[in-house]
C-alpha cells in the first residue's frame, strides 16, 4: 500500500493571503488542506486567525474571495457556516470561513483577503 | 492539534526587526487572564519584543469566562485556551494567579511598579431589575447560575429549587439561551461535558419541564445569535413555541435588515412552533415570549418563594426597527413559574476609588482603551466595552489596545519616568501579606489533576471548586 500512497502524494498550490494591513503573503499549500491549514502550517502572520482551530465556533478565519473565485467554489456554505459568518466583521457577499474550504488544484494562484476588523467592539 | 499549538508558540514570539528603543525593558502588567488579557498580551509580545509582561489573576486558575462562562456543551469554543497556553508558555509572559488587584495589591501599587497597567478584569457583577420580589428564593441571576454550573468557586455552594415545573428566564441574549439549554438538555448529554459535578447531580433531579424566555422587545431585536437559536431548535427531547403576534410588521421590516438579522428572523418565523405531537418523545418545552416587561415577582402567600412573574405588555412603535420605541399598553398578565433567572447583563465595578468609572454602564471611562486621566493605564475587553460580543470581538479589543500601548510607548507618551521595579516589588509585597501566588506551571499541575479526575467520569475534566484545594494541588504538583 506504500506505493499507492506515493502516487497519491498531495499536490502543492500557491495561495496568497492579503492581511488586514494590506500585506500580501504568498504561501505553498497542499491540495486537500483548508485555507486555515494553509495559514497555520506556513506561519502566516495573521493575528488571531483561526481561534477555534477549525471547529466552526469562532468566525476569526473569515476570508473574502474575488467574485469569480467565489462562484467557482465547489460547495455552498452549510447553515452552520452561514450562522458563524453572520458574526464576522466586514461580512460581504463573497465571504466564507477559511476552515471550511478545502483547497483544490484549480485554486492554484488564488488570492483571498482577510478583512480588517471593526475597531470598536462596542457595536456588536 | 499538537503541531498547531507548537506553531502558535512560534507565531507568538516571532520577532520583527524594527527599532524599539522606547520599548526596551519597559514593564507592563495586565490585570485579568480572560480573552482580553491574553489577546492584549499576544499583541504586545509580538510587537514589543523587549517588553516584560506580567499577568495578574484573582483566581488560582487562568482564562476567565472561557473557563467559567462559556457553556460546558460548547467545548470547541474553549479551543482558544490552546493559544492562551502557548502565550503563557512563550517565556515572554509571567502568569501570577491568586492575586486580587484592589485587595492584595492596589492599582497605585501597580502604577508605581510598572510603566503600563492594562485593566482587563471583565464584568463580574449583576445588574438588578429594580422590581419588587427580586430577593425572593429561587430568583437567581444568570451570572450566578452560570458560575454554579461551571464550577466557579464563589458560586459552587448555591442551592436552588429545581423541583418546579416552569422556569422563566428574563432576557433574550446568548446567556439566556445557554441557561435554557443547560436546564433542558438530556442529562446523558450533559454528563459528557465538563459541567461541575454538583450541578450535574442537581440537574439530574430537576423537574423543570418548561422554560419561558421572556424579552421586552420583539423578534427583530433579540440579542442572541443564530447559532445558539438553531441549537435550541435542534435540542433533543424538546419541543418549542416562538410566540410571534405581529408577523406582518416583521415581514415588512425584513428587507431593510442586514443579512445576519434577516437570517435569524426568518429562522424564527419559519420555526414558530414544533408541537409536542410532531416530535418524537418530547418531554420538555421551551418558549420565546416577546414584548413583555417585568413588573413584579409574585410571592407565594405562605412561603418566601416565587409563584409567578407579572409582566406588562409592550407595543413597539416607530420606524426604526433596530431601536423601536417601547410603549406600555397598560395590559398586565402573570406568568406562573417556580423559578426566575435574570439574564439582563453583567457589569463591572471599579477596582479602586480613583478609577474613572461610568457607574450607569458599569464600565471604565476610556477613549480607545486609554483610561481617562490616568497616564499609562489602559483597559480592554468587557471592562472597557461592557458585556457585549463574543470572544472574537474581545480579541479585537485586546489587539487594538495592544497596538495603542505600543504606539504610546514608541511615541514617548507613556513609560518615560524613572526605571520601574516591576514584578519583584509586587511579589515581595505579596509575600509580606501572606498571599500565595500561583504560577502557570502550577496551574498546569492542577489542570492535569482535573483531567485525571475527569477520566473516571468520562468527562473532559472534573473542575475543582474549592480554592484552598486548588492551591494545594497546584503547589503539590510542583514540589
Ligand atoms: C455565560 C457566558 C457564555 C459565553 N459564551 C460564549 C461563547 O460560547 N462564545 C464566545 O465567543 N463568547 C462567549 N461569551 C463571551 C466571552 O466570554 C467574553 O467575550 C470574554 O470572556 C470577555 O473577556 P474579558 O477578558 O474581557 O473578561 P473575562 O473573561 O471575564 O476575564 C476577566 C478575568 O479577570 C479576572 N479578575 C476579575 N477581577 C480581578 C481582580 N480584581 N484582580 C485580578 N483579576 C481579576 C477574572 O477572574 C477573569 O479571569 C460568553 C460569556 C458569558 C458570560
Ligand atoms: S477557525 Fe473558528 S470558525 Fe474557522
Amino acid at each position: 500500500f506504500c506505493q499507492s500512497q506515493t502516487t497519491l502524494q498531495k499536490k502543492m498550490i500557491s495561495v496568497t493571503f492579503i492581511s488586514r494591513d494590506g500585506d500580501s503573503m504568498k504561501v505553498n499549500a497542499k491540495v486537500g488542506d483548508t485555507f486555515l491549514d494553509a495559514a497555520i502550517n506556513n506561519d502566516v502572520d495573521l493575528e488571531g486567525f483561526g481561534a477555534c482551530e477549525g471547529t466552526l465556533s469562532c468566525s476569526t478565519c473569515h476570508i473574502i474571495f474575488k467574485q469569480e473565485d467565489f462562484d467557482k467554489l465547489p460547495d455552498k456554505p452549510s447553515d452552520e457556516e452561514m450562522d458563524m459568518l453572520d458574526l464576522a466583521y466586514g461580512l460581504c457577499d463573497t465571504s466564507r470561513l477559511g476552515c471550511q474550504i478545502t483547497l483544490t488544484e484549480s485554486m492554484d494562484g488564488i488570492v483571498v483577503t482577510v478583512p480588517a476588523q471593526v475597531a470598536d467592539a462596542r457595536n456588536r | 492539534m499538537w503541531s498547531r499549538t507548537i506553531k502558535n508558540v512560534c507565531t507568538v514570539c516571532s520577532i520583527r526587526t524594527v527599532n524599539f528603543s522606547n520599548l526596551a525593558n519597559k514593564k507592563v502588567c495586565i490585570v485579568g487572564s480572560g480573552p482580553a488579557g491574553f489577546y492584549t498580551a499576544q499583541h504586545l509580545i509580538k510587537n514589543g519584543p523587549a517588553l516584560e509582561i506580567d499577568m495578574f489573576e484573582k483566581l488560582p486558575v487562568p482564562f476567565g469566562l472561557v473557563r467559567y462562562g462559556v457553556a460546558p456543551d460548547h467545548p470547541d469554543v474553549k479551543n482558544v485556551i490552546n493559544t492562551f497556553t502557548s502565550i503563557a508558555k512563550s517565556g515572554r509572559l509571567q502568569f501570577i494567579g491568586n492575586v486580587t488587584i484592589g485587595k492584595d495589591v492596589t492599582l497605585n501599587d501597580l502604577r508605581s511598579a510598572y510603566d503600563v497597567v492594562v485593566l482587563a478584569y471583565g464584568a463580574a457583577q449583576d445588574r438588578w431589575l429594580g422590581i419588587p420580589g427580586e430577593n425572593l428564593d429561587n430568583v437567581v441571576s444568570a451570572r450566578k447560575f452560570v458560575g454554579w454550573y461551571n464550577g466557579l468557586p464563589e458560586e459552587s455552594n448555591l442551592k436552588f429549587n429545581l423541583d418546579v415545573e416552569t422556569a422563566v428566564i428574563i432576557g433574550q441574549g446568548n446567556v439566556a439561551l445557554d441557561i435554557a439549554r443547560i436546564l433542558l438538555t438530556p442529562i446523558d448529554l450533559l454528563k459528557k461535558t465538563d459541567i461541575a459535578q454538583h450541578a450535574l447531580e442537581a440537574l439530574s433531579r430537576s423537574k423543570i419541564k418548561n422554560v419561558k424566555i421572556v424579552g421586552r422587545r420583539g423578534p427583530l431585536q433579540v440579542a442572541f445569535t443564530i447559532k445558539e437559536l438553531r441549537e435550541m431548535i435542534k435540542l433533543p427531547e424538546n419541543c418549542y413555541r416562538i410566540h410571534i403576534d405581529n408577523r406582518e410588521y416583521i415581514e415588512a421590516c425584513l428587507p431593510k435588515t442586514s443579512r445576519p438579522r434577516k437570517r435569524i428572523t426568518e429562522l424564527m418565523l419559519q420555526s414558530v412552533n414544533l408541537k409536542q405531537s410532531e416530535k418524537k418523545d418530547p418531554s420538555k418545552e421551551w418558549e420565546l415570549i416577546f414584548n413583555r416587561n417585568p413588573i413584579e415577582i409574585i410571592k407565594n402567600p405562605n412561603e418566601n418563594k416565587v409563584e409567578g412573574l407579572m409582566v406588562g405588555i409592550n407595543r413597539l412603535t416607530g420606524n426604526d426597527w433596530e431601536n423601536p420605541k417601547i410603549e406600555d399598553t397598560g395590559l398586565r398578565e402573570t406568568i406562573p413559574c417556580g423559578m426566575i433567572l435574570k439574564s439582563i447583563g453583567y457589569k463591572s465595578l471599579p477596582l479602586s476609588d480613583e478609577l474613572p468609572f461610568d457607574h450607569a454602564k458599569g464600565i471604565i471611562r476610556q477613549t480607545e482603551g486609554r483610561v481617562e486621566g490616568m497616564q499609562g493605564v489602559f483597559c480592554s475587553g468587557w471592562v472597557a466595552s461592557g458585556p457585549v460580543g463574543v470572544i472574537a470581538s474581545t480579541m479585537q479589543s485586546g489587539h487594538d489596545v495592544g497596538k495603542r500601548i505600543i504606539d504610546d510607548l514608541k511615541n514617548g507618551i507613556v513609560g518615560t519616568g524613572t526605571k520601574k521595579p516591576g514584578r519583584d516589588a509586587i511579589l515581595s509585597q505579596l509575600t509580606a501579606r501572606g498571599v500565595e501566588p500561583v504560577t502557570f506551571v502550577e496551574w498546569e499541575a492542577l489542570d492535569n489533576e482535573e483531567r485525571e479526575r475527569g477520566k473516571f467520569q468520562k468527562k473532559p475534566r472534573e473542575k475543582i471548586v474549592d480554592v484552598r484545594e486548588m492551591i494545594d494541588i497546584a503547589k503539590k504538583g510542583q514540589s
